[in-house]
């Protein structure tokens, strides 16, 4: 019965070893990030993009209602597209818009703003990045969905009609 | 349009072949002569219509025949000839057919030199290479066609990104296919003596310059990926322990441990069930890697453009080959045979066994530190990542006591060694540590295991230098090889212990300086080529000793595909390399310049050509003794 | 035998001189440890997206606000997940990863020493 054991064994590993691979071609998602969602928005000092004061996250976000927070820049081209979605999510009363402009020059982002229009009531200026890496973000263009000072969705690259009517649906 | 043509129905024509020669194989094993003229005329068909296949690749891409959508794909018409001939086998297409171009060659260079082997051997190596030939056929064939049309005709193509554009990385596949496809050779024998219970001394001795030829390509293959990365990737790193990368490693690793057995082998009967294991393995580490790599299981820098359909062909194909080599060692293996273990502890099989231990160890660090995270996602969904630190953690103390067993194994009788004329052996290794310690403690580096390390690499160094003067040219490849690996080992921890970087943000005219170096940026200038413009940056740079040297790093941009890179200036000599890159920075009118000075960079190169120098020497010295 | 015993007892008097940590060593080795996120399969240190730019100059900030190595690594984990980190942590997900190859040394011990050497004298 020895005899028969190992080879038996080794099968049954290769035999597994195969299964796990199979599945793992199925997920084509291996090696993406899992995107953190539900921790604390942590408490940072930042720089108002409009008045040049320094403010703390924990001031911005302590409403009960809903924020929606963008990472944009002027230099970020899928910026211009999710644009319009943000000027139209701002005509909803119970969300607050709120914009970190990223690796950006004020003038830069001005003439943005002035070109496309403002969907923000408050912008965060971020000129070295450094905000959007401590909130725990990937780069431009991202959003977050907060409530109740908790990041509870992230939307990674721009925004489109499917993730708007999501956070139509989180915000009622 | 009508190469597309003429390519594709050679491999069709081809693959009818590898059916042809199977199906001849199998109907006349038992009365073999008449396979003998038929069977090398079938191989060198089928080898001769794999040739016509990839020179058809080949002319379309330097004809520009966009009509091909492999073409069409990866090249462009201001791309220069070099790189357009090198864009045949930097796509997933192309390489499947350099796969099968060194399939079929080896299997004929392999009838060729084998005639006075055994005929039913000769078949049966022929039948197993088959197997995997005919698998590749349908694999590109089905999946991954070169030759695949599309109209209506662009009239230009996408380009090949341009950090493949360097001539390291152009004959990079070649020669690491020559090493890693070759050891299918390997494969295949071993299933064939295995099923005819015939490996033994004789098929150790025949088989080893195969495993010589497959090493020395695959070291140098290796070789030239880490120099590419060097150049093209990162700031002056050659090793990352990218999955990719390891994926080369690893069957390296097999091939090396196979080499010291085939020495066992080769004079006395044991080992023989690990030989078979090994040989095995060495080619399914190889279909694995090319599983990791293409299926889109693994994402890094190096990847193919991935498809999972391909993946499952490929995995399935791969444990295929596996299953049926299990089935063939588990059922016709005898082990019986092997006049056992006679031999003290103290002798040199015993080196050569505790090597072959070590090299899986560090063989199933390689191995599970890229599949886990795999294994991890799959059957818990969580990510991480298994980076640098992981290997060198596992690695490195092991690392030791190899370097010591290499520098005394060689040096132990065949069956015994005496104990007593030992104490010439030990005195170096004093002075090795002194001088180690001399070293460490003289720059301030606090680490210990810095201290062992180099005193066990320079050991190794001072034992086989002196073999070398002293013994001359009895055992002269294992010396060199040997001497070469300490030379690696010591060219990249001194590389890493005396590396020094400076990074500042400069503009135009302005200067940099420090207690070791002064970086003057003089300025900027425009240059067009056929397919990139750039901006060259002039430094001036001032070391500590007052040397000056000017390094003109660029930054450049592609017209197709439409992509930056940056391109570093490195000053090679034999003592350091000088490194510098510049990147631009959002929104500032500064750059920001990166300034690196790496010793012994060119001496980690010198030493693994020096390593595969060695497999040269033994390859010639085998091919002399008859 | 007395050189040895000499070496040793001069190699223990010697004290350890240890490196003061420069601070850009220290960065250099926590970027080198931290995954670019936006990149294929590079570290923070090689890579000059304008993610690893920004990391690094956080980097920077924590090291000057004086938290130790490990509580950077902690930091980052709390917003990206274990897979920032190239050094895997040892915990229950990495049992296996850190242990198998060590389990596997000892079983390659074991087995030359049955096989070959018990059948010494």
């Amino acid at each position: 019965m020895k005899n028969k054991l190992l080879p038996i064994f080794i099968t049954f590993i290769f035999v597994i070893v195969f299964a796990i691979f199979y599945k793992g071609l199925k997920e084509t998602n291996i090696y993406t990030p899992e995107t953190k969602t539900n921790y604390e928005v942590p408490s940072l000092l930042v720089e108002l993009f409009d008045t040049n004061e320094i403010v703390n996250t924990l001031e911005i976000f302590n409403s009960d209602k809903f924020y929606l927070l963008n990472i944009w820049a002027s230099w970020c081209v899928p910026c211009k597209q999710e644009h319009p979605i943000l000027m139209e999510l701002k005509k909803n009363d119970n969300l607050n818009l709120i914009g970190i402009n990223y690796k950006d020059t004020k003038k830069n982002g001005n003439n943005f703003l002035k070109e496309f229009g403002n969907p923000y009531d408050k912008i965060i200026f971020d000129n070295k990045g450094t905000n959007a890496i401590e909130l725990g973000a990937y780069g431009v263009p991202e959003t977050f969905l907060i409530s109740k000072n908790r990041i509870i969705k992230k939307y990674i690259g721009p925004l489109n009609n499917v993730s708007m009517e999501e956070i139509k649906l989180f915000i009622k | 349009m009508l190469l597309s043509v003429i390519g594709n129905y050679s491999l069709i024509l081809g693959l009818i072949m590898g059916l042809i020669i199977f199906y001849f194989s199998a109907k006349n094993f038992k009365n073999p002569k008449l396979l003998d003229a038929k069977i090398l005329s079938f191989t060198f068909l089928q080898f001769f219509l794999v040739v016509i296949s990839f020179l058809c690749l080949i002319l379309s891409f330097v004809v520009s025949d966009f009509s091909n959508e492999t073409v069409f794909n990866n090249s462009h018409t201001t791309k220069p000839i070099f790189y357009k001939i090198a864009g045949t086998w930097g796509n997933h297409e192309g390489s499947l057919l350099l796969w099968l171009l060194v399939l079929t060659l080896f299997i004929l260079i392999f009838l060729v030199r084998t005639k006075n082997q055994p005929i039913k051997y000769r078949i049966l190596t022929l039948v197993f290479q088959q197997i995997i030939i005919i698998g590749f056929f349908i694999f590109l064939i089905k999946t991954s066609n070169p030759f695949n049309f599309i109209y209506p005709i662009p009239t230009e193509g996408l380009g090949l990104n341009p950090i493949l554009q360097d001539p390291a990385l152009a004959i990079h596949p070649p020669i690491l296919y020559l090493g890693y496809v070759g050891s299918s050779i390997i494969f295949s024998s071993v299933l064939a003596a295995t099923v005819l219970n015939i490996v033994s001394l004789k098929w150790a001795s025949h088989i080893k310059k195969w495993v010589l030829s497959s090493w020395i390509f695959l070291t140098l293959g290796i070789l030239l990926g880490s120099i590419w990365a060097y150049y093209e990737l990162g700031w002056g790193g050659f090793w990352f322990w990218d999955p990719v990368e390891n994926v080369s490693l690893m069957p390296w690793l097999a091939l090396t441990t196979l080499l010291h057995c085939i020495l066992v082998l080769e004079k006395k009967l044991i080992l023989t069930s690990w030989v078979i294991i090994l040989s095995i393995s060495t080619f399914a580490l190889s279909m694995s890697g090319t599983f990791l790599v293409r299926s889109g299981i693994l994402n890094s820098v190096h990847t193919f453009a991935n498809d999972p359909e391909r993946g499952l062909f490929i995995l399935i194909f791969l444990f295929s080959l596996i299953f049926l080599s299990l089935f063939i060692f588990f059922y016709f293996h005898n082990s019986s045979k092997n006049n056992a273990n006679n031999f003290f502890w103290l002798s040199k099989e015993t080196a050569i066994i505790v090597n072959n231990w070590f090299m899986m160890y560090f063989l199933s660090v390689v191995l599970i530190g890229t599949i886990y995270p795999i294994f991890l996602d799959v059957l818990s969904s969580q990510k991480i990542s298994v980076g640098p630190p992981f290997y060198h953690k596992l690695i490195i103390p092991f690392l030791i006591p190899f370097l010591l067993i290499m520098a005394i194994g060689p040096k132990l009788k065949w069956i015994k060694s005496n104990i007593e004329n030992k104490i010439y052996l030990i005195l170096p290794l004093i002075i090795s540590i002194m001088l180690s310690i001399l070293i460490v403690k003289n720059f301030s580096f606090k680490f210990l295991i810095n201290t062992i390390l180099i005193s066990s690499a320079l050991y190794l160094f001072y034992i086989t230098l002196r073999d070398f003067f002293s013994k001359g040219f009895k055992n002269l490849a294992q010396n060199i090889a040997h001497f070469g690996f300490s030379l690696l080992i010591l060219s990249i921890l001194f590389n890493n212990l005396f590396s020094t970087e400076i990074i500042t943000n400069l503009k135009v005219g302005e200067t940099f300086e420090n207690t070791k170096a002064k970086i003057v940026f003089e300025g900027v200038s425009q240059k067009e080529e056929k397919n990139y413009k750039s901006i060259v940056a002039k430094f001036l740079i001032e070391d500590s000793k007052g040397k000056l040297e000017n390094l003109s790093p660029e930054l450049r941009i592609y017209n197709q595909p439409n992509i930056a890179t940056s391109e570093a200036d490195i000053k090679t000599t034999l003592l350091s390399d000088k490194f510098i890159v510049i990147n631009i920075v959002q929104n500032q009118e500064f750059f920001n310049v990166r300034y690196q000075v790496k010793p012994f960079m060119l001496w980690i190169w010198i030493s693994v050509i020096l390593i595969s120098f060695g497999g040269l020497v033994s390859f010639i010295k085998k091919e002399y003794e008859k | 035998m007395k050189i040895l015993k000499l070496f040793l007892i001069i190699f223990f008097i010697f004290p350890n001189n240890s490196l003061k940590a420069d601070n850009e060593v220290i960065k250099n080795k926590i970027t080198k440890n931290l995954r670019c996120l936006i990149c294929q399969g590079q570290s923070v240190y090689d890579s000059d997206s304008e993610f690893a730019n920004s990391l690094k100059i956080v980097v920077d900030n924590k090291i000057n606000e004086g938290l130790s190595e490990k509580e950077i690594y902690t930091y980052f984990q709390s917003k990206y997940g274990d897979w920032i980190l190239y050094d895997p942590s040892f915990n229950k997900n990495t049992y296996f990863l850190w242990l198998l190859p060590l389990l596997i040394f000892f079983l390659g011990g074991a087995i030359i020493f049955y096989k070959f050497l018990k059948k010494q004298k």
